[in-house]
């Protein structure tokens, strides 16, 4: 197993990736950028034990917060609603700081 | 592409607050798959798996429990933990046994 | 053809027909007087086949039916009652629910649940989006609703509106916080203290902290006297 490649508070986004197959990556944070909130857990990988293997080595999981307004850019809320969300490191990829 | 059971943000109307004591046979299917799980037969990634290629039409029509068992049963046979042809015997089993409990006669009047 | 709910066991043998070694009737007259259906004998079936190949055995069947029906929010209220009285214990409930649970006595299962605290300012509803991931090892079963389209749908795009629905109206100085459990972590959320509590024994507390509450689209309140 790799070591965690983030850090809480380090922005992020999820890879804009539409396999078929089972995969635990909602549809909806597809392409989003988010916030590292922490890290959940390291754990098999759920898209190869969906398929009767185990899932080795273990993949970092990760808690990352979506503003709904990134999410849908048409919330009609205010600016702090928000969406935590577990998203597995390998969709995962760093971003630069918003300027 | 959006499997159908990823479904967060698609319309849908109001919230309808339904709620329903689970039946015995409802327990029974999630006592099985507990104990699959625990015993290492299968996975919780394979129960999903298996309901979501149940495909959109059973995932809509069928109730929560029978989503399951069939995702169960569709496992088991993929592992070759049981065969169709047993399977196919055992519900028949079943049903047999069901119709004898059914026939069985009222034999006292209730008080 | 249904089975007569008046139909009367009590010290009568059934020399008409066979039962299956070891069982009485295998169905409750109250809760399956319905048709039989397909799934219930493929159920069935299944259990049969995993018995009869040593894969399951009937004891273990029993023990996790009965494990499922001492399952109830009652034991969530009782960790938010233990917490809303002693700031200690909450500490330590908001980093282990499974250990702060086990202080109590109460068996929360082996996939870990994360409270998360509701705050002035800041509410918290839980949801899963891609099946029905509930904390059911510590509450019980989740609600039909929670499992169902419209509220898996809609509460991570409109969750205002969702509350609402609920009877929870929340202004712009409330954030609304969904936490959507896609990994092997469940979330039950630790409502705020209602006003007009204090000096409230535990068990008066946990009586007002229902299962909705726990999932965040209701808050605890006190019945007006």
């Amino acid at each position: 197993m790799s070591p965690p490649r983030f850090r809480p508070g380090q922005p992020v986004r999820v890879k804009a990736w539409f396999p078929p197959g089972h995969c635990r990556t909602p549809f909806y944070t597809r392409g989003k950028r988010g916030r590292i909130l922490d890290l959940v857990d390291v754990e098999p990988d759920p898209e190869e034990r969906a398929y009767g293997r185990p899932g080795l080595p273990a993949v970092p999981v990760w808690r990352v917060v979506f503003d709904q307004h990134e999410l849908w850019p048409d919330y009609r809320g205010p600016a702090q609603d928000r969406v935590v969300v577990g998203i597995f490191e390998p969709w995962l990829e760093p971003v630069e700081e918003a300027g | 592409m959006r499997r159908h059971h990823d479904m967060g943000g698609l319309p849908a109307g109001p919230v309808e607050r339904t709620e329903h004591e689970h039946a015995p046979w409802e327990k029974k299917v999630d006592a099985i798959l507990r104990l699959l799980v625990a015993e290492k037969v299968m996975t919780l990634d394979e129960l999903r798996r298996g309901i979501e290629e149940l495909g959109p039409g059973a995932y809509d029509e069928l109730s929560y429990f029978e989503r399951w068992i069939r995702s169960i049963a569709n496992i088991l046979l993929e592992k070759g933990v049981i065969t169709v042809h047993e399977l196919a015997t055992a519900i028949e089993a079943a049903r047999a046994r069901r119709a004898a409990a059914e026939a069985c006669p009222k034999t006292v009047p209730a008080p | 053809m249904s089975h007569d709910p008046d139909h009367d066991h009590q010290g009568l043998d059934h020399e008409d027909h066979d039962h299956p070694p070891g069982q009485r009737h295998p169905f409750q007259p109250d809760l399956e007087d319905g048709p039989y259906t397909w799934h219930m004998a493929l159920t069935d079936a299944i259990e049969q086949l995993l018995l009869a190949k040593g894969i399951l055995r009937p004891e273990q069947i029993r023990r996790t039916l009965e494990d499922i029906d001492s399952k109830s929010p009652a034991l969530g209220a009782r960790l938010v009652a233990r917490a809303w009285v002693d700031p200690a214990f909450k500490a330590r409930l908001l980093a282990d629910v499974n250990a702060a649970a086990a202080e109590l006595g109460i068996d929360a299962g082996p996939i870990p649940i994360r409270a998360v605290e509701c705050r002035p300012g800041e509410h918290h509803v839980v949801v899963c989006t891609l099946c029905s991931c509930y904390p059911r090892l510590l509450l019980g079963a989740a609600p039909d609703w929670y499992k169902a389209r419209a509220y898996r749908s809609r509460v991570v795009r409109e969750p205002r509106a969702v509350l609402a629905e609920f009877g929870l109206e929340l202004g712009p100085e409330v954030a609304v916080v969904v936490h959507d459990s896609t990994a092997e972590l469940r979330f039950m959320v630790l409502p705020e203290r209602p006003a007009g509590t204090e000096g409230w024994d535990e068990e008066r507390l946990a009586a007002l902290v229902t299962r909705d509450c726990l999932i965040g689209v209701a808050r605890p309140t006190v019945p007006s006297a």
